[in-house]
């Protein structure tokens, strides 16, 4: 027996092993750097209008949960259901992060699935997105009145993520002054 | 009745593939004929059993008898007839009952085409596709039983999700099970050659129309649920690197890639281990296409029946059967060895190359498609990477491959005769700068110029591999149309593959970067713009039909004087309180139009988008022309001989 012929027999154990965890695991949120830092400067058009222009301000004076999302991400098209739900709550400002997607595509998506966004950035060139710490889509950050990062969640925002985790950050957040 | 009868047929065919896993397998060790015999008779009777089983679920929903559950979940009486069937195979138990149907097909297709095989080869083959069988059917009777009684029965079914009542996706899932599943011959064989510790030319060329079949179902499958995606799910986008859609395509990678070894290993020995090892990787392939579908380790949108705990079950089947696999090439791969080290000028250097590259491509998409469940395991995250990821990696590694595509025809086996191969790549080279240049001043895009030349090139190298088999110019015209004629099938199936590759990557390409599309509010009478198209909407309608109630746009799309009348149509369904949307398309050999109309009322105007997309249907054409070319290689006569050396 020659070792290398070992080899793809340890690579599928390897896998293996992944999906075995893929099947136990349970996603919940991670930490990030950006915890309690302000939103990095930024310059970015809005995804409907390229002549319209946002920067960190329009992040200021109310509570935001901002969503990463793009047209070429499955997992944004099982979530949107859930951020339209959100959106019709009307107890946070939604803003949208459209990364590394076509212009007109990102469009056509929230065209056919809702746009449930007061802002949604158009970002296809991760200028926001590097400084925010993405790492994938979706993602969804939640920021104080002030423009600071304070709540961090990775992968899709369920329902029961949002009543349970989401939604109390976003109320003792708003009772705050600042 | 129907369901009982399917039931123990069922049952009864778990029981004989039980036998026919262990039977053959202790007759081939003793070299008892008779024991390997029954291998032969137990594969078409587990066929059979289990096709009855299958017609029996189809009876089931053709009768729509709601007192079995699967039918009440899934179908409805006021479903039409052509949907009634299929949604048999719409649901987990029936897909699975389909995969299975076909598992006992190939199975029993061994012993009737395989009568020329060493009969040791055969009994083992027979006996590990039993194997799998088995597993599979104690699956689905132990957590996906089909026929399940339901008490007291619903009056009526609960419907089908009416994204699934298309023809697109009702004849997808089959032709992609058939090729999924027909792979498990050349998963079969691998491990049946493991065991008898030697593979050999006549092996190669016996299993090589298998592959063959098998891809060519693959090929269509996938193509069905790319045209599928594109007018249901995309609008335009006609692949988006969707889990589901990539775990389609890496067996497909894989199994392109054992069809060209599998040649090199029946002309020139070489290569048998690798070989083997592809056999067993491909059909692997598949069974992870069927965990992840099945068990949502990946969140995709085309994901219709997803279930953690039945994940478990397959997973412990892909371990047994793949693992166990790869356990024997670990201890028996060193026994076969290829007669023949590869020179690398030579056709076998260049199929050896086209290998690397289509394995170094499926670990691409692989990798892609799974990284957000690796991501998930170290940090407990669901994320996707998504296309931006497979733009940037897939599509250059392709590229490469097709320069190798382009050239390695032209060389001889052994590399023994480089005559003209010199002035070939000259002449390559001056078509592929004068379509990149040509392509880069009128169409403005290097990324497209590029591809375009690459396609180019590639028509190129095929039509000048065969030119060079007809000896074109070396021998009068008369004697070039005789060598014509006499060309075996499998080279009429290179030819049209790689054309089809060549029209695949040209139509990708123009399709990719010039494509348009514009979005507009409009009121009835107004217009919108795209590449030189005027879309009006003209008049919109609203109703109620069988199972949905509609708004329908009509809107006319004109250009040149020529006129089309598209017609668009938002549904919403009642039973599932499911939206969608309908697309009016105009499909063309240069371009397909399309036009679609969202929310709105009269008085703010209608959202009215519109669609140009450049030889969009040429992306399917060349993969169709893969397909057939599949099929026209199966026919060659040195592949159905009683092998021997050449």
């Amino acid at each position: 027996m020659k070792p290398a012929a070992l080899l793809p027999l340890g690579v599928f154990l390897v896998l293996t092993g992944f999906f075995a965890f893929g099947l136990t695991k349970d996603p919940t949120q991670i930490k990030t750097q950006m915890t309690n830092r302000p939103v990095p400067n930024f310059t970015l058009s809005s995804l409907e209008d390229a002549l319209v222009v946002h920067t960190q301000d329009d992040l200021r004076g109310r509570v935001s949960l901002v969503n990463v999302f793009g047209s070429w991400c499955a997992p944004c098209a099982i979530e949107h259901p859930n951020i339209v739900e959100i959106g019709k709550q009307d107890v946070v400002r939604l803003v949208g992060v459209n990364w590394r997607d076509d212009r007109a595509a990102g469009q056509d998506w929230l065209e056919r699935l809702g746009d449930p966004y007061d802002i949604v950035l158009f970002d296809d060139l991760s200028l926001l997105a590097i400084g925010m710490g993405v790492t994938g889509a979706p993602e969804s950050y939640i920021v104080d009145k002030s423009g600071v990062v304070r709540y961090k969640h990775v992968g899709i925002v369920t329902p029961q993520i949002w009543r349970d985790t989401l939604l109390p950050i976003v109320n003792d957040l708003k009772k705050s002054p600042i | 009745m129907f369901a009982e009868f399917g039931h123990v047929a069922l049952i009864i065919a778990f029981g004989v593939s039980l036998l026919q896993a262990g039977v053959p397998m202790v007759g081939a060790a003793r070299t008892d004929s008779r024991l390997m015999a029954f291998g032969d008779r137990a594969a078409i009777a587990q066929f059979v059993l289990i096709a009855a089983s299958f017609l029996a679920l189809t009876m089931v929903f053709i009768a729509s008898d709601f007192s079995v559950e699967l039918a009440a979940k899934n179908s409805h009486s006021d479903k039409p007839m052509l949907y009634k069937i299929t949604g048999v195979w719409g649901n987990h138990e029936g897909s699975m009952m389909l995969w299975i149907t076909m598992l006992a097909l190939f199975g029993a297709l061994i012993p009737i085409f395989g009568k020329a095989l060493p009969a040791s080869l055969r009994a083992r083959a027979v006996a590990v596709q039993a194997m799998v069988g088995a597993g599979f059917l104690g699956f689905i009777l132990l957590t996906s039983n089909p026929f399940l009684r339901l008490d007291p029965a619903p009056i009526n079914g609960l419907g089908l999700n009416p994204i699934l009542q298309d023809p697109g996706l009702a004849f997808h899932p089959p032709f992609l099970y058939l090729g999924y599943v027909g792979f498990s011959v050349a998963f079969s064989f691998s491990v049946a050659a493991l065991i008898e510790g030697r593979v050999d030319a006549i092996w190669a060329r016996w299993l090589r129309p298998w592959v063959l079949l098998a891809w060519s179902f693959l090929t269509i499958g996938i193509t069905l649920g790319s045209v599928w995606a594109y007018y249901e799910l995309g609008w335009g986008g006609w692949w988006m690197w969707d889990p589901v859609e990539n775990v389609s395509f890496m067996p497909w990678l894989a199994g392109t890639a054992l069809l060209h070894s599998i040649m090199v290993l029946g002309t020139r020995h070489s290569m048998a281990s690798w070989t083997v090892l592809l056999g067993i990787s491909t059909f692997s392939l598949s069974l992870v296409g069927t965990f992840v579908v099945r068990s949502g380790v990946l969140v995709s949108v085309h994901a219709f029946a997803v279930d953690p705990s039945r994940g478990v079950v397959i997973l412990a089947l892909l371990m047994a059967s793949t693992g166990g696999a790869l356990t024997l090439y670990a201890l028996r791969a060193g026994q076969l060895r290829g007669r023949e080290p590869v020179s690398p000028v030579s056709r076998e250097g260049g199929l050896a190359m086209n290998n690397l590259l289509l394995v170094a491509a499926t670990a691409t998409v692989f990798l892609g498609t799974f990284y957000p469940l690796f991501i998930d395991v170290i940090s407990a995250s669901q994320i996707s990477v998504g296309k931006p990821y497979f733009d940037l990696t897939f599509a250059p590694i392709m590229l490469l491959l097709i320069v190798f595509m382009g050239a390695a025809p032209m060389l001889d086996w052994q590399g023994k005769n480089r005559v003209g191969l010199k002035r070939f790549l000259q002449q390559a080279a001056i078509i592929f700068i004068s379509v990149s240049v040509l392509s880069a001043v009128i169409g403005k895009s290097v990324s497209a110029a590029i591809a375009l030349g690459i396609a180019a090139y590639l028509a190129y190298g095929t039509f000048a591999a065969m030119a060079k088999k007809l000896r074109v110019g070396q021998v009068p015209a008369a004697h070039s149309l005789t060598l014509l004629r006499a060309q075996p099938a499998a080279v009429w199936g290179f030819c049209l593959a790689h054309l089809g590759v060549a029209v695949f990557t040209a139509a990708a390409t123009i399709m990719t970067v010039w494509a348009d599309e514009e979005i507009s509010r409009v009121k009835v009478g107004e217009s919108i713009e795209t590449a030189g198209y005027t879309f009006t909407l003209l008049a919109i309608n609203s109703g109620q039909r069988e199972n949905y109630s509609f708004l329908s746009g009509e809107i006319t799309a004109r250009k040149d004087g020529k006129t089309v009348i598209l017609k668009s149509e938002r549904r919403f369904y009642p039973v599932r309180e499911m939206l969608t949307t309908e697309a009016g398309f105009k499909y063309g050999g240069r371009a397909t139009i399309f036009a679609a109309i969202g929310d709105g009322d009269a008085e703010k105007g209608f959202i009215l988008r519109a669609y140009y997309h450049p030889f969009v249907i040429w992306i399917w054409i060349g993969a169709l022309m893969m397909a057939l070319a599949g099929f026209v290689s199966m026919f060659d006569k040195r592949l159905r001989g009683k092998g021997g050396e050449s």
